[in-house]
């Protein structure tokens, strides 16, 4: 089969792989009809991902239709269109039974790697480097997805793929980011990113009943988007003070609840900005939280700091003062997908939302290599790419 | 704890040493990712994973300079060099690389395992009150807990014919009457050894141990105890094993050397345990560690055979 996979840094190459076959009784293989570049692909792309390999199949965001089953798989059949979620969970640890599945402390092969970063494993993703699994991903003609009878969700034949496939991460995910809120009726969300997350976050705050959304960007077709198209406020921090502009906006009490949809590359042009750059450069620190400390400071007095950007190391020049001082909360976490993938397919099937509003480029799987660039250096306005195989 | 013996101190100096090695190897693939691919013949070696190598030898540096006594630093030094091992194997394959120098890197890097392993058996030595083991006995002791009933976890793990089915390097176990058991464990070098053992406590829902009978070729036991955790949390299973390996010291550093040092092993023995029963498998990804790429496998045997997985 025909499969996206890493050669390096932003180096990319579509190739000839074995095709996947099922290894154990609850897996299922999956012929791919739709799949996606994920802004967190881009940390991989990047080359900020360590234990990643030479020929790894790329991609966690894929649905398509079930062509084979393991013996232990009664839910599903053949023929039946899943969307499956990107955190491998197998349903019976103690994490997944309190739906914490990206937490799952059985599906990581690779456990003792992650241990050694983060003391802990946490699940095993697709196509996300070998601490997190070593699962092949889902930028391919096929894939196999371990615990079938668990992930994966059958999808109305009158939903399109395009309205139903980020299920499978990006708004799941951005609607954690609100939900660690705790929106109450009144608030203001501030949400930093307006990428593909960060989009689906606004359009979250909103339907967990926040008064105002402000978003923060610096590309102007992105915050046109978050605007036109998710209803936020926006503000662009090459050109003004975030800080100062948060608090004008909203009475000088600052927002209520602060989202970094941003992650480990931020940018920032004052001297922070070069300072991480100098630092992540030499290896001082692995990531640039550049938003995340904007976020802290801006967050009003008692309010919540909720983090679903990506973050894979170590942190400098980390505000702990602000946080313990004014009583905020820090939340955060990879999105427990399955716990989401239900209650957000009702509310697209009640057009509530067609999450398909985020897509910019359509291109063949054989293509990837140039989604992967346009993605990376936000050309030709792209904000999301679709892969069909 | 702190004993002023002079083999006590030497070990101590070794590991100091060793703590400087580790901050300057970690300065340098930090600083110069790229000069030392080349030197290492792996030129197209990723940056980020040579960088974060080097930042774990820093770290792992600094806290033997901490604390030169603590043997737990220099058995993480062990641990890392495991996965540089791997990491310079997974190179040997591939056209892009120059055998020569990878080949040079490898022994280089297995001469100081020797010297960490030296090291970190001292120091571990002077933990356990200097010898209240006889000379040679290692032992490994390690705790997981189990999302399931006690008496479900304990039926299990009684039945040692289950054994094969999450423990690596056991190929087999036949039981028969009299509470005596064979084994037929995998050995360094693709060798096998065979012991007989005899289960020596059983206590319903609580413990299970056996010993090795007199003549066997490997002397070992093992205790496995169970206890439900607090909070309906399940089951704690504490699994405590002692063996004196075939060839002494030199049988450890060389079970060590091909991938089963027993404190890692156990570890991972005791993950699959875990899984096995809270999932009924043990889920097989792609890339096992960083032997292979993280893509279907033409023949599936070859993922199953790198995860040790007995089907």
């Amino acid at each position: 089969m025909r499969a996206n996979c890493w050669h390096g840094t932003k180096s990319v190459q579509v190739q000839d792989v074995p095709d996947p076959k099922i290894l154990n009784a609850r897996d299922a293989i999956v012929r791919i009809t739709s799949t996606a570049i994920c802004g967190s692909d881009l940390h991989l792309y990047n080359g900020f991902i360590p234990t990643m390999k030479r020929g790894d199949v790329l991609g966690h965001e894929f649905m398509g239709e079930v062509v084979e089953l393991g013996s232990a798989v009664k839910n599903l059949q053949v023929g039946d269109r899943v969307v499956v979620p990107f955190p491998i969970a197998c349903g019976h640890c103690a994490q997944c039974e309190r739906e914490m599945y990206s937490l799952c402390e059985n599906s990581n092969p690779n456990a003792w790697m992650a241990e050694k970063m983060y003391g802990y494993s946490p699940c095993g993703i697709f196509g996300y480097s070998h601490m997190l699994g070593g699962y092949a991903g889902g930028q391919a003609e096929y894939a196999r997805v371990p615990f079938a009878d668990v992930g994966p969700i059958k999808v109305p034949d009158n939903l399109t793929d395009e309205q139903v496939l980020f299920l499978s991460d990006i708004f799941p995910t951005g609607y954690m980011g609100a939900e660690m809120c705790n929106i109450e009726p009144g608030d203001t969300v501030a949400v930093w990113g307006c990428g593909p997350v960060g989009q689906f976050a606004i359009r979250s705050a909103y339907m967990l009943g926040a008064e105002r959304v402000i978003a923060i960007d610096r590309f102007p077709y992105r915050m046109r988007i978050a605007r036109d198209r998710a209803g936020a406020e926006t503000i662009n921090y090459e050109e003004v003070d975030i800080y100062e502009a948060l608090r004008e906006m909203t009475g000088g009490r600052g927002p209520d609840h602060c989202i970094d949809a941003v992650g480990m590359e931020g940018h920032s042009p004052g001297v922070m900005g070069a300072y991480d750059r100098v630092k992540t450069t030499m290896m001082m620190e692995t990531d640039r939280p550049v938003a995340l400390r904007q976020a802290i400071l801006s967050c009003r007095s008692g309010g919540t700091v909720s983090v679903i950007g990506v973050y894979g190391g170590f942190l400098d020049k980390f505000p702990m003062g602000a946080i313990v001082n004014r009583s905020l909360t820090l939340r955060s976490g990879q999105c427990h997908v399955q716990r989401y993938m239900r209650p957000l397919l009702k509310r697209i099937e009640n057009g509530e939302i067609d999450p398909s509003f985020v897509i910019t480029h359509r291109m063949r799987l054989d293509e990837a290599p140039e989604g992967f660039n346009l993605f990376n250096q936000k050309q030709d306005d792209c904000l999301k790419v679709v892969l069909t195989p | 704890m702190h004993y002023e013996t002079r083999d006590g101190r030497s070990a101590e100096q070794l590991a100091i040493g060793l703590g400087w090695f580790s901050i300057a190897l970690g300065v340098t693939e930090l600083v110069a990712p790229r000069q030392l691919a080349r030197a290492i013949g792996m030129p197209d070696a990723s940056e980020t994973t040579l960088r974060s190598f080097g930042a774990r030898e820093v770290g792992n540096g600094i806290a033997i300079l901490m604390q030169p006594d603590r043997a737990a630093w220099l058995w993480s030094r062990v641990g890392g060099d495991a996965l540089d091992l791997s990491y310079l194997a997974s190179g040997l394959g591939s056209d892009h690389n120059e055998q020569g120098r990878v080949g040079i890197a490898i022994a280089a890097v297995l001469g100081v395992t020797a010297l960490d392993v030296v090291c970190a058996r001292q120091l571990s030595a002077r933990e356990d009150d200097f010898g209240s083991l006889p000379t040679g006995i290692v032992r490994v002791e390690r705790t997981t807990t189990i999302n399931r009933p006690v008496d479900e976890v304990y039926r299990f793990w009684k039945n040692f014919e289950n054994f094969p089915r999450f423990m690596k390097h056991v190929q087999s176990v036949e039981v028969f009457e009299g509470n005596r058991s064979r084994w037929r464990v995998s050995a360094p070098a693709g060798m096998t050894v065979e012991w007989e053992a005899e289960m020596v406590d059983d206590r319903e829902g609580e413990r299970v141990a056996w010993r090795s009978t007199e003549d066997s070729q490997v002397q070992n036991s093992g205790i496995v105890q169970f206890k439900a955790a607090p909070g309906a949390r399940g089951t704690e299973v504490r699994v405590q094993l002692e063996y004196i390996p075939p060839a002494g010291h030199l049988g450890r550093t060389m079970a060590w050397l091909f991938g089963e040092e027993p404190d890692q092993s156990i570890h991972e023995d005791l993950h699959r345990f875990k899984q096995l029963m809270e999932t009924g498998e043990i889920p097989l990804s792609d890339g096992y560690g960083l032997w292979r790429a993280a893509q279907p496998a033409a023949d599936p045997q070859q993922v199953r055979s790198l995860a040790g997985v007995n089907s």
